[in-house]
């Protein structure tokens, strides 16, 4: 039956393999100078020669999604040119293939497939919505690739073919919540968000957290993604009176929120009520304006007026590679990890290997990141800090807090499931 | 529901939930106006009319910008000028394609369907390519983004107030163009009987070009005044598309009236139930309720009675 | 050649023959397996586009909502492959094993019971037509029976879209949201994610397919197919005569229903998953514009213009990542102004006079010199 007839393909790219490797064999000494040759640190048939290796970047770059995952586009491409110019991974130069997932999840399910079958990528950096990864898990699995993920997300998954550069919910979540009782003696939260399962997963981290500390959550609230009118919602909250509003609202429905909010009375700056975001980047706030948000707080692990050298070189390289007017936020520095990360264990490992990558992950640190340190925990998430920022009408993240230790990623958490 | 509210609150409730409904009917009938135009009157399925709204919301972002630069002074009234480049770019635009595209289609309107949804996918495009993927931020004069505080929980929000004095000029503006000017005659005899029309002398291809600008310009001007509530990025149009849609058809797409009498209804059915239930399943109900009624009453609301 | 009753004529046998080649023969033989499911994948739209030449082309009924149906198949689909995946051993980790991953994620404790006939794979097969096909009853006889048509069907058709887009991503303790029905892996046991599941299903699509072209062309053929067009043409006319026409366009729209049901169950079966992107708007009008581009009035056109159209898209956005969707939309545009009768009009009026004096030639040369 013809679903039984040989791969041709598959014989065509084996005799391929066996030619070039005879051919290597030749030329062996003079490509010993490059280390070790590409049959020896890539025994499973990755696009790797002797002088580059091919890796994969699957973002949205048409459709609605494009807006946010540009900057990741950006940062894997600063990154993977970085990288290049320091001599690129196992002395072969990163090569990489863009596709376009253009914010329909089967395409992203389709484009992995062609990088992981046909193009045979070493690792693909992409993915930013928490649907997209879902569409396209299934075949990093079957067919044993590597994603690096930058987004923060709700948990609830640990897939040994993902690596999480983001930070988990309760990563984000606690210790926001922890800060705002702490330091602003919050009482009552009106809990917000978009229609999908980030917000809402996240709201029910934080409405347990809340509960177990005795508080109370005056209010729960979602609207479909893109929805432009909050009006109604907003009255709500007035009339509620709560000590802080917990907004995980995305997308061009950011924009509406903060402006409605604005021009109905409710000045942020005065934080009463305070509020409290987790959704909104510098990214962002160039789309509301940073005089619609202003008095704003964030919990997440970066912002780009962090103050450390790593990141004064990186937020340079950034806008001398991309404009000057561009920002950065915490997505984009996590996309920037990603290929920093995979050579980090590409090296550690000695191989291209994705099973000698997997297993080389855990324990890999990184000193250089732009967020400071960061380190690959054994349930593939990161050991990162947690921040908290106050809006400027600039349109930038002030830090006004920060956790002493590194947060444990925790993607199941106890009782929260 | 109410348990724990006093009496003036519930009377403030009650006038804050009537005044955002009003913001709502306003922005639906800005959107629906231009396409009252287009489709109503014309039977032009514009699926490129968000594409349009939003070529305003970049005009408006472009004068902003100029203003900032290089006219400091008069940043505050700034808005004035945007709004009516707004309806001269998205006019001008509007007529381009009317050239270009719509007029070979009139005798196919379920065509021009899919011919102006190819055209959304190029402009989006073509906005991104332009102004980049990410959303711009279009900065407004402060006097636009603050509130008047009526009572403690009472507070007008001024680009509300704004949005609906807009409104009112505008559907005051196109219902004296369409029902009292020698145009409006014109435009409303091509429709309904266009070779007798043309028979008695009007240039039947200058009115539908003319028709179709102003229609666009319209939606331009939402676009512009959209900045004020919503985001300015390539895709933001589709957001729009059906409400739109259906405020038109809800009304009964051939009259103007109907189409503010369905805005207002929409618009206040959903701020209503907005209150009482969670965002999405009012966004659902007021959908199902206005399908449901199109089902029992096609013809919309308000419309002419024709023998078919 | 017979014409009247026959229900294939010689030279639609040849065209149905070449299609059942390219699909059985020539795709298989010159791709290789990621392409080739690929190729599946836009096969199943073709179901849809099957579907709207009958109800557009020949019923003049231009649905915007072909999508809540394809949708609605791959969901019921999805759903028994997920409650077959989700066996206690499987979900262990869960706080509440043996139910569908994204219902533990929302704190559901058990199975709600309407996903409980799921288990069935009997009552799946049924349920993959009879609920999409029960739901374009609903709304045919609600807007039929009084005289929607036209544009307006267009616009509500669309609004359904967009409430059950929206329902289905608001309740996602019971449909798994924005996110789908993800990480599908057996059909029965049988594991669908190898190449040969791939190959096999690849068949079966191709397969179904040829069967829906042929009852298309039934339909075509008959007297119904007739009455469709009369309808299409002059509505009024076909009423007096006696005919009802609401149930004629009732019948002809839940036909297209259910096999646009049937592609939503093959896409599901070949891809993996099911989510609702494919049941808002945009896919919708997609599947229209494939239809449009192979040429509204003819079913092998409107599955040549499914290929076309998305192989185009793919190798455009492969191609040219950034502005891909130029050309999109210059392609629909193209198509609507120069080509309204699509691919198969070109064919009908460019290439099907030569190949039929090719033919004839041919038969007069033949009876000429009978020796050779």
């Amino acid at each position: 039956m013809s679903f039984e007839r040989p791969n041709l393909t598959r014989i065509g790219s084996a005799l391929r393999r066996t030619v070039l490797t005879g051919a290597t064999a030749l030329a062996a000494l003079s490509v010993a100078a490059h280390g070790s040759m590409a049959a020896d640190v890539n025994t499973t048939g990755l696009a790797v020669t002797d002088d580059t290796v091919t890796v994969g970047i699957l973002h949205s770059i048409t459709g609605t999604m494009a807006i946010s995952e540009t900057g990741s586009v950006q940062a894997e491409k600063l990154a993977i040119d970085q990288i290049n110019a320091m001599g690129g991974v196992l002395g072969r130069k990163i090569e990489f293939i863009q596709e376009d997932g253009a914010s329909d999840w089967p395409t992203f399910a389709e484009k992995a497939k062609k990088l992981l079958v046909n193009d045979k990528v070493a690792a693909v950096f992409g993915c930013w919505t928490s649907a997209s990864r879902k569409a396209v898990l299934p075949v990093f699995e079957q067919y044993n690739g590597m994603l690096y993920y930058p987004t923060f997300y709700e948990g609830l998954e640990e897939s040994p073919n993902v690596i999480y550069t983001g930070q988990e919910a309760t990563q984000q979540i606690i210790a926001g919540i922890d800060w705002v009782v702490r330091e602003k003696g919050a009482k009552t939260f009106y809990l917000l968000g978009s229609d999908y399962i980030w917000p809402r997963t996240s709201n029910k981290i934080a409405r347990k957290h809340i509960e177990k500390l005795g508080l109370k959550v005056v209010g729960e609230e979602y609207y479909p993604l893109g929805h432009t009118q909050f009006n109604s919602v907003i009255n709500k909250i007035k009339l509620k009176k709560p000590d802080v509003i917990y907004a995980i609202v995305v997308g061009g429905s950011n924009v509406a929120f903060y402006k409605q909010l604005k021009a109905a009375g409710i000045d942020m700056t005065k934080e009463k009520p305070l509020l409290l975001t987790i959704s909104v980047t510098e990214d962002e706030i160039r789309g509301i304006g940073g005089e619609n948000i202003e008095g704003a707080y964030a919990a997440m692990k970066y912002f780009q007026s962090l103050d450390n050298d790593n990141n004064a070189g990186f937020v340079k390289a950034f806008k001398d590679m991309w404009g000057q007017d561009i920002v950065i936020g915490d997505v984009t520095q996590a996309a920037y990890l990603g290929p920093w990360l995979w050579k980090a264990a590409v090296e550690k490992a000695g191989s291209f290997d994705i099973d000698k990558v997997r297993e080389a992950s855990p324990g890999i640190e990184l000193t250089t990141a732009p967020e400071g340190y960061v380190r690959i925990h054994e349930n593939h998430h990161l050991w990162s800090k947690t921040r908290i920022g106050r809006a400027g009408a600039d349109g930038q993240y002030e830090l006004v807090y920060e956790t002493k230790d590194l947060m444990e990623p925790d993607p199941f958490p106890e009782g929260y499931q | 529901m109410f348990d724990g509210y006093t009496l003036s609150e519930l009377g403030s409730i009650l006038a804050m939930q009537g005044f955002a409904g009003l913001i709502l009917f306003s922005v639906f009938v800005l959107m629906a106006l231009g396409l009252a135009i287009i489709f109503g009157q014309m039977g032009v399925i514009n699926m490129a009319h968000g594409e349009f709204m939003i070529l305003g919301a970049y005009v408006t972002y472009l004068c902003s910008h100029i203003f900032q630069n290089y006219l400091p002074g008069l940043f505050s009234i700034y808005f004035f000028v945007a709004m009516a480049l707004a309806f001269c770019a998205s006019g001008a635009l509007g007529m381009l394609c009317e050239w270009a595209l719509i007029r070979h289609l009139y005798k196919r309107p379920l065509d021009t369907l899919l011919a102006t949804w190819g055209l959304s996918l190029i402009l989006q495009q073509a906005y991104r390519t332009i102004f980049g993927a990410r959303e711009v931020g279009v900065s407004l004069p402060d006097w636009m983004m603050g509130s008047v505080p009526l009572t403690d929980l009472i507070e007008i929000p001024i680009n509300g107030l704004f949005v609906m004095a807009l409104t009112l000029i505008i559907t005051a503006a196109v219902g004296a163009m369409m029902y009292r000017s020698g145009w409006g005659k014109q435009v409303r005899a091509v429709m309904q009987n266009r070779v007798m029309a043309g028979a008695v002398g009007i240039n039947t291809e200058r009115t539908d070009r003319l028709t179709f600008g102003i229609g666009c310009g319209v939606a331009g001007i939402a676009g512009a005044a959209f900045t004020m509530i919503g985001s300015t990025g390539p895709t933001a149009g589709q957001l729009y598309i059906v409400d739109t849609f259906l405020v038109v058809v809800f009304g009964g797409a051939a009259s103007l009236l109907g189409t503010i009498a369905s805005a207002f209804s929409i618009s206040q059915a959903q701020s209503a139930m907005e209150f009482f239930l969670s965002g999405s399943m009012a966004k659902v109900l007021t959908l199902l309720t206005v399908v449901g009624i199109l089902m029992l009453r096609p013809q919309g609301l308000f419309t002419l009675k024709v023998r078919k | 050649m017979r014409t009247g009753s026959s229900f294939l004529t010689r030279t639609e046998l040849v065209y149905f023959a070449i299609l059942a080649a390219v699909i059985f023969v020539v795709f298989p033989a010159s791709m290789d397996i990621f392409r080739l499911n690929l190729f599946g994948k836009y096969l199943t739209y073709a179901f849809v586009a099957v579907g709207l030449v009958l109800c557009w082309g020949y019923g003049g009924i231009l649905s915007l909502g072909q999508g809540v149906f394809f949708g609605l198949g791959g969901y019921c689909m999805a759903m028994f492959l997920k409650l077959e995946a989700s066996t206690p051993e499987a979900t262990a980790i869960q706080s509440t094993p043996g139910i569908p991953d994204f219902m533990d994620w929302n704190q559901l404790t058990a199975l709600p019971t309407w996903w409980e006939p799921f288990h069935s794979f009997p009552f799946t097969l049924i349920a993959v037509i009879a609920v999409p096909v029960f739901f374009a009853f609903v709304i045919g006889l609600a807007m039929f029976k009084r005289r929607v048509g036209g544009v307006y069907f267009a616009i509500i058709t669309q609004a359904i879209a967009a409430i059950l887009t929206i329902l289905i991503i608001g309740q996602q303790g019971y449909t798994g949201g924005v996110n789908g029905i993800t990480d599908l892996r057996t059909l029965l046991g049988w594991d669908i994610r190898t190449d040969s599941a791939k190959y096999i299903l690849y068949f079966v699509n191709g397969g179904l397919l040829m069967l829906c072209l042929l009852a298309a062309q039934f339909v075509r053929r008959s007297k119904l197919g007739r009455i469709l067009v009369a309808m299409r043409d002059q509505e009024d006319r076909v009423r007096f005569s006696g005919y009802d026409v609401a149930n004629f366009k009732i019948f002809v729209f839940c036909l297209g229903a259910a096999m646009a049901a049937v592609g939503g169950a093959m896409f599901t079966l070949q891809v993996g998953f099911m989510s609702p992107s494919f049941v808002g708007i945009v896919p919708s009008i997609e599947m229209v514009i494939f239809c449009a581009v192979g040429g509204r009035l003819s079913i092998l056109g409107a599955v040549y213009g499914t290929l076309l159209v998305n192989w185009a898209k793919t190798t455009f956005s492969e191609m040219f990542p950034e502005l891909w969707l130029f050309a999109m939309g210059a392609l629909f545009i193209g198509v609507v102004l120069a080509f309204p009768n699509g691919l198969a009009g070109l064919y009908n009026s460019y290439v099907a006079p030569y190949v039929k004096r090719l033919i004839s030639a041919r038969g007069a040369g033949r009876r000429m010199a009978p020796a050779e």
